[in-house]
């Protein structure tokens, strides 16, 4: 049994790192073509990303994109979640429901809509588009990730604190934000990495004047494609990996993913 | 007392009100009121009321590609809850060191966007990459050849893609799974086998249903995967959508289109949780 188990793992383990191992390697061919096993060793791919300008706009469009959207993000979870779970407003409860509803849709309906909004404000093709689609589409993880925060928070603690005279912006200063503070810098990271890697919408909202680095890929791919993009895959993944380490190490991410403590 | 009235305390939600008001709510309106839109003398459109773009979704080639999607998005819901369960069960047994590993991984590997994943899996089924090479090195193919387009290719690439949300959808009922349950059914004598099929799935099962409907929606909005590694009998609606919004430029048929895929979804929802017995 032990034997099928870790047998079991290593295929599942292999499965994920599979196409990982392919990128890497590609990424590192000498050669203007993707082969697998690669032909030579080069980091040329890997500067390729800083050199070529066009690339390096798009990665810098999208970390920018990402970390606004991702501020906003959390602007506007941390009063709905905050007001839901400390007085318990009805009404702040159903906008958190309707916060993270777009989460749950296939994105091309949010993506569509936000097309139609923005065409019919006239709008077209901004940079705050895609900020606020971003944060709106994304608003969801910062939701979750505060009220979990909150909830453990030590209802005493609240009142002890009152009773000692502190008002509620005290309260909230001194006693709860030092608590769920971890919780929103999770939504905050979450919401950065899926900004960063998100398509669909940043096409739909500024997809033509604005490139942001998946759309860049996506071109790349449909119209011939160089091994920047391996070079840019095994980027991205690093990054994902620093923000999620990053996550474990200042919160509990385990719990943050719903086990209990 | 120094505690604000609910209305005070309401005060301080009309920034985020506006914003998902304006911007959740109103997208949706227009969404729905574009579908029914007709056509203007400038061939543009506007507003008013017809069922003209329904009835070009009614026809058999636009039904044949929802129920293709819908199909092909039940079936990978399927094998990726079948990959992943088995997994996400030991992983909940680990310690929280290796477990918290673990999901910094499988976190990075959701969060690599669908472009990328479709990227390493052409490169994974091309002539000159990974898989078919290696065929020929074991002997099972005489020369290398190219795995794409095909619709096993996208089923493949969307699985892929799947796995780690799975993970993650699976991980909060299996980590508070109460394991004195599992000890009991062991100290009676039951195979950690059985244990599994007669004890840990049952106790999960409105776990795994509402994951699976996760995944079927999930999949169902993939664009990149279908386009870049299928012919264009194997795109899906949300490809159906992009398409018409950006390359044709036909807003109504495209917001009709997305009205069908969000009934599609919310239907599937309705039905799976009134069977399973809701949740």
């Amino acid at each position: 049994m032990t034997f099928m188990r870790r047998l079991y793992l290593l295929i599942f383990a292999l499965y994920l790192i599979g196409p990982i191992v392919v990128i890497t390697a590609v990424s590192f061919n000498e050669k203007r073509f993707l082969a697998f096993p690669p032909r030579g060793f080069s980091f040329r791919w890997y500067a390729e990303i800083f050199v070529a300008s066009d690339w390096f706009n798009a990665l810098l469009n999208s970390l920018m994109i990402a970390l606004a959207s991702a501020t906003l993000a959390v602007l506007i979870a941390m009063p709905v979640a905050y007001t839901a779970w400390r007085y318990g407003l009805r009404y702040a409860k159903a906008l958190f429901a309707l916060g993270i509803a777009p989460f749950i849709l296939p994105p091309v309906i949010m993506a569509l809509g936000f097309l139609l909004l923005f065409t019919s404000a006239g709008m077209h093709g901004l940079l705050i588009n895609v900020i606020i689609a971003h944060a709106i589409f994304l608003l969801a993880l910062p939701l979750v990730t505060i009220s979990l925060g909150l909830e453990s928070v030590d209802k005493s603690l609240i009142e002890a604190s009152q009773t000692m005279g502190a008002s509620n912006a005290v309260v909230f200063r001194t006693v709860i934000l030092p608590i769920a503070a971890p919780f929103a810098f999770a939504g905050f990271a979450f919401c950065f990495v899926l900004s960063l890697n998100e398509y669909i919408i940043a096409l739909m909202t500024v997809g033509f004047t604005v490139e942001t680095l998946p759309i860049k890929i996506f071109n790349a791919l449909r119209y011939g494609y160089t091994p920047v993009i391996a070079s840019i895959a095994v980027l991205f993944l690093l990054i994902n990996i620093a923000v999620f380490s990053l996550i474990a190490k200042f919160s509990n991410l385990t719990r943050i993913l719903g086990a209990q403590d | 007392m120094q505690q604000g009235s609910s209305f005070t305390r309401s005060l301080g939600l009309i920034p985020s009100s506006v914003m998902i008001g304006i911007f959740f709510f109103v997208p949706f309106v227009l969404i729905l009121m574009t579908s029914v839109s007709v056509p203007s003398e400038t061939g543009d459109y506007q507003l008013g009321f017809s069922m003209e773009h329904f009835e070009r979704f009614a026809t058999w080639f636009y039904i044949e590609r929802a129920l293709f999607s819908a199909g092909l998005c039940a079936l990978i819901a399927l094998l990726s809850l079948l990959i992943a369960y088995p997994f996400t069960y030991m992983l909940t047994q680990f310690g929280p060191r290796s477990q918290t590993l673990w999901l910094i991984y499988i976190l990075a590997q959701l969060s690599l966007s669908e472009v990328l994943i479709a990227f390493s899996w052409q490169i994974l089924l091309s002539r000159t990459g990974g898989i078919a090479n290696i065929l020929v090195m074991v002997g099972l193919a005489e020369k290398s050849f190219a795995m794409t387009p095909s619709a096993g290719a996208v089923l493949a690439a969307l699985v892929y893609l799947a796995v780690p949300f799975s993970v993650l959808l699976l991980y909060p009922a299996l980590s508070r799974l109460d394991k004195s349950l599992i000890e009991a059914s062991r100290t009676l004598g039951a195979s950690p086998l059985r244990t599994f099929f007669t004890v840990v799935m049952p106790v999960t099962r409105p776990a795994i249903i509402s994951s699976g409907v996760t995944i079927f929606v999930l999949t169902l909005g993939a664009i990149i995967v279908p386009q870049v590694l299928g012919k264009p009998e194997h795109w899906t609606l949300s490809v159906l959508i992009t398409d018409q919004a950006i390359f044709n430029f036909n807003m109504p048929f495209a917001s009709a289109l997305a009205v069908v895929l969000l009934a599609l979804s919310a239907s599937v929802i309705a039905v799976v949780t009134k069977f399973s017995g809701g949740k």
